[in-house]
C-alpha cells in the first residue's frame, strides 16, 4: 500500500495548496520536506502555530489556498488566533499529528494531547480523526472540500498509533 | 511626535492598487478615517494577527504592495513573525507600526516601547531588510516613500503622540470584510 504520508501530499496538491505553514512535528517530517521541494509550493516556517492560523487568512484574502501543519501541543497556541478564521468564516485546514495518547513516554504532552479535539471543537473546528492508514488521504480530501465548500475550519487529528509513537532508546531524560 | 491620523492619511493617500490590513483598535480606526476602502482589511480582534495576516497577503500576492498598519501592542504580541518576514522576505510586504508606546485602546497603559523596547530593532534581529524609526515630519515623508516603493520587507516605526483621536469605526462584520475584500482586489464574487 502507498505511504499514508504521500497521500496527504497528494491530497494537498489536488486540493489547489499553494502555502504550506508548519511548525515542525516528526510525524510531519516527510510532508515538510516534500513541501520545500516542491517549486508550486511556499513552505512557509512559524514560529508559532497561531501565526499560520493569521497567515492563512492572508493568503485568502489573496486568492491562495493553504494548509497549516502542526502537533497537538501547537492547537494550544492557535486558540485566540482561531477567532479570526471562525469570525470572517476563513476556510482553514489544519493537520494535526496527536501526541500524548497512544504509546506516549513524555507526560508533558498528555495535557494538549488530553484536550485537542475538545479545545478546537469549542474554536468551532470540526475535527476528523484519522487512526488508519488507509483512511488517511479519503479524510484529507473531506476536510479540504469541507473547508473550502462551507468556509469554516476543518482539522485532521492523525492519531499517534498511525504515525508511531517516538521511542527513547535511553530511558526518557526530556 | 507625529499626529497619528495625519500619517497614516498620507501613507494611504492616492495609494494605487495597494492592498492593507490594519491592526485592532486605533490603527483600524486611522485607516478608516483615511477614507474606507474595500481593500482594506479591518481586524477588530486577533491581537498578534496583523503581521502575519499581511505576510500571507503579501506571498499571495507578490506583484501588488501589502502594507500593514499596526500598533506597538499587536506587533509586540507577534514579535516572533518579524523573523518569518525576515526569513520570507516578501519584497512588496511593508508594516507601518504606529508606536505610541501605549495600548491606547484599552485605557493607555504602557507598553514595553516606553521602557526600552525598540521594534525597529527587533524587526532588524529578526532579519527584515528595512527598518527605521521616524520621530520627525521630515523622516516621515522618506519613510512614507520607503514603505510605499521601496524594496521590501520594509518596516517603519512612527513615534505618534498618545492622545486617543475621535472615534471612526469600520465596518465589523468578518465575512462581509472578506468578501468585499476578495470581490475589490481579485474579482471574486464568494457565495
Ligand atoms: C489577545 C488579546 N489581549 C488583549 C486584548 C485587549 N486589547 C485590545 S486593543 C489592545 C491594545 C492594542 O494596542 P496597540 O496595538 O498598541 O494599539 P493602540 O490602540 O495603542 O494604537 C489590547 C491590549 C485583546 N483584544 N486581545
Ligand atoms: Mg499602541
Amino acid at each position: 500500500m502507498d505511504d499514508w504520508r504521500d497521500g496527504i501530499f497528494e491530497a494537498i496538491k489536488a486540493a489547489g495548496v499553494t502555502q504550506v505553514a508548519y511548525v515542525p512535528d516528526a510525524g510531519h517530517s516527510r510532508l515538510i520536506e516534500r513541501s520545500i521541494e516542491d517549486n508550486d509550493l511556499r513552505a512557509v516556517s512559524l514560529t508559532t502555530e497561531e501565526e499560520g492560523v493569521a497567515l492563512l487568512a492572508g493568503a485568502w484574502l489573496g486568492g491562495a489556498k493553504g494548509v497549516l501543519l502542526l502537533q497537538s501541543s501547537g492547537v494550544g497556541n492557535c486558540i485566540n488566533m482561531l477567532s479570526l478564521a471562525r469570525t470572517c468564516a476563513f476556510p482553514l485546514v489544519m493537520l494535526v499529528t496527536m501526541r500524548g495518547e497512544w504509546g506516549e513516554f513524555n507526560s508533558w504532552q498528555k495535557p494538549m494531547g488530553a484536550t485537542t479535539q475538545g479545545h478546537l471543537e469549542l474554536c468551532g473546528a470540526t475535527c476528523y480523526r484519522c487512526d488508519r492508514a488507509e483512511d488517511v488521504r479519503e479524510t484529507v480530501e473531506s476536510a479540504f472540500r469541507f473547508a473550502h465548500y462551507t468556509n469554516s475550519i476543518a482539522a485532521v487529528l492523525l492519531g499517534q498509533r498511525l504515525i508511531g509513537a517516538k521511542v527513547f532508546e535511553e530511558p526518557a531524560a526530556c | 511626535m507625529l499626529n497619528r491620523r495625519d500619517a497614516v492619511r498620507r501613507l494611504l493617500d492616492d495609494r494605487g492598487d495597494m492592498l492593507v490590513v490594519a491592526g485592532l483598535g486605533q490603527p483600524c480606526f486611522d485607516c478608516f478615517a483615511a477614507g474606507d476602502d474595500p481593500r482594506n482589511f479591518y481586524l477588530w480582534g486577533a491581537m498578534g494577527g496583523a503581521v502575519p495576516t499581511g505576510l500571507g497577503l503579501a506571498l499571495a500576492q507578490p506583484d501588488r504592495r501589502v502594507m500593514v498598519v499596526t500598533g506597538d501592542g499587536d506587533a509586540l504580541m507577534s514579535a516572533g513573525a518579524f523573523a518569518t518576514v525576515g526569513a520570507e522576505a516578501p519584497e512588496n510586504l511593508a508594516i507601518c507600526i504606529l508606536d505610541n508606546e501605549r495600548y491606547g485602546e484599552t485605557g493607555g497603559q504602557v507598553t514595553h516601547t516606553a521602557r526600552g523596547a525598540d521594534l525597529a530593532l527587533m524587526a532588524a534581529a529578526g532579519g527584515v531588510r528595512d527598518t527605521r524609526t521616524v520621530r520627525t515630519e521630515a523622516e516621515l515623508a522618506d519613510a512614507i516613500g520607503a514603505l510605499r516603493n521601496g524594496a521590501g520587507p520594509q518596516v517603519a516605526v512612527l513615534k505618534v503622540a498618545p492622545e486617543s483621536e475621535p472615534g471612526s469605526l469600520p465596518p465589523q462584520d468578518g465575512p462581509h470584510l472578506k468578501r468585499r475584500f476578495r470581490s475589490a482586489a481579485l474579482g471574486v464574487e464568494d457565495k
